[in-house]
C-alpha cells in the first residue's frame, strides 16, 4: 500500500460469496507485483491438483509504484497454467491497474468456483457477486458491453472478460482487459472458465494524497519529460511494434509457415508501415502512459451480397502479426486484422492459437491428420479455412480440435509432429527466430515467454556468439525484470527506468531502498518463482526442443542442437548455485 | 495589452489516446491527490473504448456564470477572463453549482465535501502529450 509498510489483499472465495482483507507487513520486502503475486501464489497453489481445479487461485498484483509514475500501467496475474501445467504468469494494461490502485487494493487473490456464471463488482467498498447466466456464452466484446451499461464509474472503471473459449477453458484461453489489452498468455481464461466467473468490473475513486509533493512531483516531472522527449516516444508510438516486422524479415528471424522458412515473401504486405497507411485508425495509451502504443486498424468487411458492408476494428501488435500473419503465410494485412479479430471475439490468446494452426497446417500437409479432423483443407495462407479452425478451436469442436485446444505440446503427443511443434515447455513459440539467446531465453524463462529475459534482444545486441556471456546476460536479465515488474513498468519503458530513476522514484513516495536492495528483491522474487515450478513438477533438465528450430537457419544462421541443449546444462547449473545458496 | 487572462481550450480531442495524464497531474497539483477524481477535467470515451474521446472541462463562461448564480452563499466568484474562483471559506457543500453547470464540468469533492473548480492554471496541458489540451488568451470581461 502506498506510503504504508503493508500490503492490502483482497480475498475473495468464489465458493462461498465470502471476502476478506489482510494487512500483509511480511510481503513488503517483494515490493509489489510479480514478487507479492509469487508469494501469494506460492501460498495458495495446490500442486497435487490439476491446473483447473477449483481449489486453485488467481492472483492479481499491481505494482510499487502503479499509475503513481508515467508508464507504470500493468497488472500481473498468476495462476497454474492448464496449458503447461506449472507457473502462469501474464501482464496487461489498460485501466485495471489504476483502479485496483484507486479502490485501494494491492492484491487479489480469488479462489474457488462459483456453482453459477458470475461476474464480480468490485469497487473501494464492496465486492459483489452478480448473476452472469445470460452473460455465459457471449463474446468478449458484448459481455464488455452489458456489464459497461450495468455498472457504474464511468472513466474509472476497468472491465475485464472471459469469451467462449474462456468458458470451454481451452488451454490458451485470454482474459480481456478494456477491450484492447490481455492477460494473454499461459490460459487464464480458462482458469476463470473454470469457476464460472465471466467478468470482474472494478472501479477506483478512492482519495489518496500525496504525501512530499515536492519531492514527488519533481521526480514525476523528469520521469515524464524523458518519457516523451526520448526515442521511445516514437519507437512505440509512430508505427509501433508492428514495425519490427521489416528488420526482422530482412535479417531472417521471422518465423514464417510453421518456421519451414525464417523469411516471408510476403513480409512488406503485413509490416508495420503498411498497416499504417492501410489500417491504421487511431492509437490509444494505457492509463497514466503518455506514450500510447495501442494500434488500432480497421477493416472493411462485406456480411452479405448488395454492397453490404461493416467497419471492424481491432488492435494489433507485433506477436499478432507474427503469429496469425508470418506464421500462418496470411498474405494481407486485411485478413490478418480478421483472423486477430476472430480470436478476439472468442478470447483465445492470438499467439498460441497462431502457432497451433501452424502445426496443424504442416501436419495435415504431412498427412499425419485427415480432413476428416480438420473439417476444413487447412494450408498456409488459406484465410478462410483458418476462420473456421480458429472457432472449432475455441468450441472443441471434435477430438482433433479437442487436442489443438490443449496446445501443440499435447496435440503431437497424439498425433505426431513432435519436430515442428514450435513450442517452449508447452507454451507456443514467439516471433523471433534470432538465435540461441531467443530459444534458450524461452526455454528456461520462468514462463517461457521472451519477455521473461528478453533473449531475442540479447542475440541482436550480442556482436560475437559466447556461450558463458550470453547464459550470464540471460540469467542477469531473467533477475532484473523480476524487480521492474514488481514496479509494475511496461517494459517498453525500461530504458527509462534505470536503477538510479527507481531509487529516485521510490524514494518519493516512502521507501528506503538502496541499489543493492534491488538486486536482492529481483532474486528473492526469482527463487520464489523456481521454487513454484520445481512444486508443480517443471524440470530444467528435461525440456526438448522442437528440432524445427535447428532445421530453418536463424538470424545467426544455422543452429546446432547440441549447442543449445550445453547452454540449457550452463543455465541450469547457474540455477542451481543460486538455490543452493539459498 | 499585457497579462491577458488565460482560459482552457480542449479542441485537439481528436488527437486524445486517454493516457489520462492531464488528470493525474490536475490531481496532482491542485489537490496534492493521487486520485483521477480530484481533476477539475474530465477525459472520458463515449460509448466505451470503442468510441471517442471527450473531455468534461470548465467552458469558462464570461458575462453570466451558472455557477455562480446557483451559489447561494457567494463562494464562487467570477473570475477574469471567464469561469469562476472558489472561496472555500464561504463554501457550505450544498452541490448546487454542480447541478447549474450545463456541461457537467463541475465535480464535487466527497472528502472536503467541496466543489472541484477548474483554475484555468493550464497545468494539465504542460501533461498532455498530443498537444489536444491548449491554453487561449482571452480580454478580461470584468
Amino acid at each position: 500500500m502506498i506510503y504504508e509498510d503493508y500490503v492490502r489483499v483482497l480475498y475473495i472465495n468464489l465458493s462461498t460469496g465470502k471476502i476478506r482483507i489482510e494487512h500483509r507487513k511480511d510481503l513488503h520486502e517483494y515490493l509489489g507485483g510479480v514478487g507479492v503475486a509469487s508469494r501469494l501464489l506460492e501460498e495458495t497453489v495446490k500442486p497435487e491438483l490439476e491446473p483447473l481445479d477449483e481449489a486453485q487461485p488467481i492472483v492479481f498484483a499491481i505494482g510499487a509504484g502503479s499509475t503513481v509514475f508515467p508508464v507504470l500501467t500493468k497488472t500481473v496475474a498468476m495462476f497454474r497454467s492448464p496449458l503447461t501445467g506449472e507457473l502462469g504468469e501474464s501482464y496487461a494494461g489498460g485501466r485495471m491497474a489504476m483502479t485496483l490502485f484507486m479502490a485501494g487494493y494491492d492484491a487479489v487473490v480469488i479462489q474457488g468456483r462459483s456453482c453459477k456464471p458470475v461476474y464480480l463488482a468490485i469497487t473501494r467498498n464492496d465486492v459483489e457477486f452478480k448473476d452472469a447466466r445470460a452473460l455465459w456464452g457471449m463474446s468478449s466484446d458484448e459481455v464488455g458491453r452489458v456489464v459497461r451499461e450495468r455498472e457504474p464509474g464511468r472513466g474509472k472503471r476497468s472491465i475485464i472478460r472471459i469469451g467462449p473459449a474462456g468458458e470451454n477453458m481451452v488451454s490458451f484461453a485470454s482474459v480481456c482487459v478494456d477491450t484492447y489489452r490481455h492477460f494473454g498468455r499461459l490460459g487464464l481464461g480458462a482458469v476463470f472458465g473454470s469457476k464460472n466467473l465471466k467478468a470482474i468490473s472494478i472501479v477506483g475513486d478512492k482519495s489518496i494524497p500525496v504525501k512530499n509533493f515536492k519531492e514527488y512531483f519533481k521526480v514525476y516531472q523528469e520521469i515524464y519529460n524523458r518519457v516523451t522527449d526520448t526515442e521511445i516516444m516514437s519507437k512505440y508510438h509512430d508505427a509501433g511494434t508492428p514495425i519490427n516486422i521489416e528488420p526482422l524479415n530482412a535479417a531472417g528471424a521471422l518465423p514464417t509457415k510453421n518456421l519451414r522458412q525464417n523469411v516471408f515473401e510476403y513480409g512488406d504486405n503485413i509490416s508495420g508501415e503498411t498497416f499504417a497507411q492501410k489500417n491504421l485508425i487511431r492509437k490509444m495509451a494505457c492509463t497514466g502512459c503518455p506514450v500510447g502504443c495501442i494500434h488500432i486498424g480497421q477493416f472493411r468487411r462485406e456480411f452479405d451480397k448488395g454492397h453490404e458492408y461493416e467497419a471492424v476494428s481491432e488492435s494489433y501488435d507485433y506477436e499478432l502479426l507474427f503469429s496469425l500473419g508470418s506464421f500462418l503465410g496470411t498474405k494481407t494485412s486485411d485478413e490478418v486484422l480478421q483472423l486477430i479479430e476472430l480470436a478476439e471475439h472468442y478470447g483465445l490468446d492470438a499467439m498460441s492459437a497462431g502457432v497451433a494452426l501452424g502445426w496443424a497446417t504442416e501436419a495435415f500437409m504431412k498427412k499425419l491428420v485427415t480432413e476428416e479432423q480438420t473439417l476444413v483443407p487447412l494450408g498456409f495462407g488459406k484465410t478462410q479455412s483458418y476462420l473456421k479452425a480458429i472457432e472449432y478451436m475455441a468450441n472443441k469442436r471434435n477430438d482433433f480440435y479437442k487436442a489443438l485446444s490443449e496446445g501443440v505440446n499435447k496435440a503431437s503427443d497424439l498425433y505426431g509432429g513432435k519436430e515442428f511443434a514450435m513450442h517452449f515447455a508447452g507454451n507456443e513459440m514467439p516471433g523471433y527466430h534470432t538465435g540461441y539467446g531467443a530459444i534458450i531465453g524461452a526455454a528456461v524463462g520462468a514462463r517461457h515467454s521472451h519477455l521473461c529475459n528478453g533473449g531475442y534482444s540479447i542475440d541482436q545486441s550480442m556482436k560475437e556468439f559466447d556461450k558463458e556471456k550470453l547464459v550470464s546476460a540471460l540469467f542477469e536479465e531473467e533477475k532484473e525484470r523480476c524487480m521492474l515488474n514488481s514496479l509494475v513498468i511496461c517494459l517498453f519503458a525500461r530504458k527509462v527506468y534505470d536503477r538510479k530513476t527507481i531509487l529516485m522514484a521510490l524514494n518519493s513516495i516512502g521507501y528506503n531502498l538502496k541499489d543493492e536492495d534491488l538486486t536482492a528483491i529481483g532474486e528473492r522474487i526469482y527463487k520464489t518463482k523456481l521454487r513454484i515450478k520445481k512444486a508443480l513438477g517443471f524440470d530444467q533438465m528435461s525440456v526438448k526442443l522442437p528440432k524445427r528450430l535447428f532445421e530453418t537457419p536463424s538470424m545467426m544462421g544455422q543452429l546446432d542442437e547440441n549447442v543449445a541443449y550445453e547452454l540449457l546444462g550452463m543455465y541450469n547449473k547457474r540455477v542451481e548455485e543460486m538455490m543452493a545458496g539459498a | 495589452m499585457i497579462n491577458m487572462p488565460k482560459i482552457l481550450k480542449a479542441d485537439g480531442m481528436n488527437k486524445c489516446i486517454g493516457c489520462f495524464t492531464c488528470m493525474l497531474a490536475c490531481a496532482g497539483v491542485n489537490h496534492q491527490n493521487h486520485s483521477l477524481s480530484k481533476s477539475a477535467i474530465s477525459v472520458r470515451t463515449s460509448g466505451g473504448l470503442q468510441g471517442k474521446f471527450v473531455a468534461t472541462v470548465c467552458l469558462a463562461c464570461r458575462d453570466e456564470r451558472a455557477c455562480a448564480e446557483a451559489c447561494p452563499s457567494g463562494a464562487l466568484e467570477k473570475r477574469p477572463g471567464g469561469g469562476v474562483i472558489l472561496k472555500p471559506e464561504k463554501c457550505i457543500g450544498c452541490k448546487k453549482c454542480v447541478k447549474a453547470c450545463i456541461v457537467s464540468a463541475v465535480n464535487f469533492d466527497e472528502d472536503t465535501h467541496k466543489p472541484i473548480i477548474c483554475k484555468h492554471c493550464g497545468v494539465c496541458t504542460k501533461f498532455c502529450p498530443h498537444d489536444c489540451l491548449r491554453m487561449e488568451e482571452v480580454p478580461n470581461d470584468l
